[in-house]
């Protein structure tokens, strides 16, 4: 169950000929239904790459890992700065870890 | 190029557009290799039409989509190039490996690896300002910025880059390559690329076997490879009669159990020895004649299947010696490279200072970056399809290339590319309309059949092709273990599978791509059943098993090769000889340290 997307935060990135998910999934998974929100087509075959979970300008989608592998209700969020980059995450137990640094050089 | 799904799909072979695109030289494959591609060409010659055709959008597609977390070859102050190649030689039990490609690669990658910095690559040094080594090469980087930052540069180095277009076979004229051919998979069209060389960087082949998370779970792509290469760089070439190098060095790792996540940066960099279920140093303990935990990379792969099957498994990478702030250290790695991995620990609940990560073997994957499979080439990288290039995870001969090899050999390959145009004042081919309308046919028969058609899915002709590549050529159920009655039967039924590909048919673009990566991972599954069936030996446990044949036999001391017959059709096994270039002790990783 990989990607999940919160109706209602999703725009399907308005105005813009391909939503940022749909631009960034490397498996062309990632598409915006009559609905006007974006979907992934195929949760099996999602490869956990979180390129959609960092595109997302609204932090609409989050990634999960799949029942089958791991338990409810992790959750990892990115927040991507404009040459770091912030995680927060929380595991099934509650507890909370940040991670924030550097991914880009300053130029 | 964005494109938005066209929603009106072709009814017939008349409805699909046609769109022809010139250029001097043709990069398959904007990943790694393929962008330091295109950067070199206009470097040294801004007038050269640079051409990408890209299956996904360059800015996050292939191996480096979700970051890295280390640049796993750069050569330190005091070591040469020719101690790179020795250790590369030692990690494969002391070849046979093309050391004259390795060196030229050695010589060029601390300089690609510069080059990212210089884009913006943040690379971790000490206070002194000094690159910080976390093994004998590897040095880290925050690097989940990597794929746009190298994307940026390809971009600004290239004429057109056209995603989502997907390559399904070489445009050919006179037995040479002179382009590709694919189709959209967002807008529909049919694209003719003409070019005077071609560069095949599709990187490697994933998905040939089954990956053991896959029975009915939603984690079917739970593969440490980028699922969405499917090895259609080396098809495409096999098609037209090129010559493969060392398929069956197939690359098996370790990686943590349930979820694929690189398991050599707790290992290596965190110094975290493998355990078994009793808590014993499996390398330390069993493999210590081999070199114990600096064993070669396929024992280190193959250890904790051995344990297994020993019924000494659970296996682990015992991280309970790591304090909190090394823990933190080493979730950043993660995040940078297998961001979900953070996601898994934290979804099992785990405290790694208390519960050791959990290891196993990945699905076997033919790539040629890590292991040695790929296009035989010469030293301008070009294949034996003349006017065909190959760089990175295609390019066969040369193991342990990784990011900086790979993208040291996009720019071989270009120089090699742009040397081949100017010695052969190579010319733009008339198109052959013959050509062209076998491939249309071909390319969009499932999608005409629709998908309401009584046929067979790319999902369940896939699952079918995974089932039997594990079961009978040696995959992860087998701990990797395969025998010649077993490879001829997955060569009978990979025959029937490709009779059967007549059946297939898609509901839509998406499918249609999918059908065609199942094509395309038979026609590179059947030529690793050849090779596997080949080698009647057992060098390299793990990555090559044969239950037939477990020992070494100094006759196959060679390279195993293959190449279609043309005129029958048929797959045409034989051996090349290995030649040592740079002098040593074989197995020995380098010369002894000065102190
Ligand atoms: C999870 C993971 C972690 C890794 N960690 C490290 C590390 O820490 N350090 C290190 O040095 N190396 C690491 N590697 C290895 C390294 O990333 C690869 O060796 C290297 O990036 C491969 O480069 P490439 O250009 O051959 O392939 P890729 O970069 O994968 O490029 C292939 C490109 O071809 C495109 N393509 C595929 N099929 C088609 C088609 N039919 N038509 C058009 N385009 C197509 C793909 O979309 C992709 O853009 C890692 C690899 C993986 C998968």
């Amino acid at each position: 169950m990989p990607p999940r997307i919160d109706p209602k935060k999703c725009n399907g990135c308005e105005g813009r000929e391909e939503s940022h998910c749909e631009e960034a999934c490397p498996g062309n998974l990632m598409y915006v239904g009559e609905d006007g929100k974006s979907h992934c087509r195929s949760l099996r075959d999602c490869w956990d790459c979180m390129s959609c979970t960092k595109a997302c300008p609204r932090n609409a989608i989050e990634t999960r890992v799949p029942y089958q592998l791991g338990y409810h209700l992790a959750r990892l969020t990115p927040l991507m700065g404009k040459n770091s980059i912030t995680w927060k995450c929380v595991d099934i137990h509650g507890n909370e870890e940040t991670f924030k640094y550097r991914n880009r050089m300053d130029k | 190029m964005a494109r938005r799904a066209i929603k009106e799909l072709p009814k017939a072979l008349a409805d699909v557009e046609t769109v022809v695109v010139d250029a001097d030289l043709l990069i398959i494959g904007g990943g790694n290799a393929g962008c330091f591609s295109a950067v070199e060409a206009k470097t040294l010659d801004p007038n050269c039409k640079v051409v990408i055709m890209e299956k996904a959008e360059i800015k996050r597609s292939g191996a480096c989509s979700a970051g890295m977390d280390a640049i796993n070859t750069y050569i330190p102050e005091g070591k040469t190039p020719e101690d790179l190649v020795r250790w590369s030689r030692s990690q494969v039990g002391g070849g046979p490996i093309r050391e004259d490609l390795c060196l030229s690669n050695a010589e060029e990658l601390n300089e690609a690896v510069d080059d990212l910095e210089r884009w913006g690559l943040p690379i971790l040094r000490d206070e002194n300002g000094k690159i910080k080594y976390r093994g004998q090469w590897d040095i880290s980087v925050h690097g989940e910025q990597l794929k746009p930052i190298m994307a940026e540069k390809a971009l600004e180095n290239s004429d057109e880059v056209h995603n989502r277009v997907t390559a399904t076979n070489l445009l050919m004229e006179d037995g040479r390559c002179v382009g590709a051919l694919g189709f959209g998979v967002r807008d529909g069209k049919f694209y003719v690329f003409r070019a005077k060389a071609t560069i095949v960087a599709t990187g490697g082949a994933c998905g040939l076997y089954k990956s053991y998370t896959a029975d009915s779970t939603s984690s079917h792509h739970q593969t440490w490879m980028c699922p969405y290469n499917v090895g259609t760089g080396y098809a495409m070439g096999i098609r037209q009669g090129a010559e493969m190098t060392s398929m069956e060095q197939r690359w098996v790792a370790t990686r943590s159990k349930d979820f694929c996540g690189p398991i050599d940066t707790i290992s290596v960099g965190y110094k975290s020895a493998v355990i078994n279920a009793k808590g014993e140093r499996v390398l330390q303990k069993h493999y210590a004649h081999l070199g114990g935990d600096k064993s070669p990379r396929y024992i280190r792969a193959n250890a904790p299947m051995e344990e297994w099957l020993a019924g000494r498994g659970p296996t682990y990478c015992d991280t309970r010696h790591l304090t909190a702030d090394k823990v933190k250290e080493l979730k950043i790695d993660y995040l940078n490279e297998r961001p979900s991995f953070v996601l898994f620990l934290a979804a099992r609940g785990q405290d790694i200072t208390k519960d050791p990560i959990e290891i196993y073997g990945s699905d076997p994957y033919i790539i040629g970056g890590h292991t040695q499979s790929g296009f035989w080439v010469d030293m301008g990288r070009m294949t034996t399809v003349p006017g065909l290039f190959a760089a990175g995870e295609t390019a066969g001969g040369n193991p342990n290339k990784f990011v900086g090899g790979c993208a040291a050999e996009g720019k071989l390959a270009t120089r090699g590319a742009l040397k081949y145009i100017a010695e052969n004042r190579v010319e733009l081919p008339e198109i052959d309309q013959t050509q062209l309308k076998t491939e249309i046919e071909r390319v969009f028969a499932p999608l005409l059949r629709g998908g309401d058609y009584d046929g067979v899915s790319s999902v369940e002709m896939e699952e079918r092709l995974q089932r039997l590549m594990d079961e009978y050529a040696g995959g992860t159920s087998q701990f990797y273990r395969t025998n010649e009655e077993r490879l001829d039967y997955a060569l009978r039924h990979i025959k029937m599978l490709r009779d059967q590909v007549c059946h297939l048919k898609a509901g839509d673009l998406h499918e249609l791509m999918l059908c065609h990566d199942v094509i395309d991972r038979i026609d590179v599954a059947e030529v690793l059943c050849h090779h596997l069936k080949g080698r009647k030996e057992t060098r390299w446990q793990g990555w090559q098993t044969r239950s037939d044949y477990p020992d070494t036999d100094p006759a196959y001391d060679c390279f195993v090769e293959t190449r279609k017959n043309m005129e029958t059709g048929e797959i045409e096994c034989f051996t090349r000889p290995y030649e040592q270039i740079v002098p040593g002790d074989r197995k020995a990783p380098s010369l002894p340290d000065k102190n």
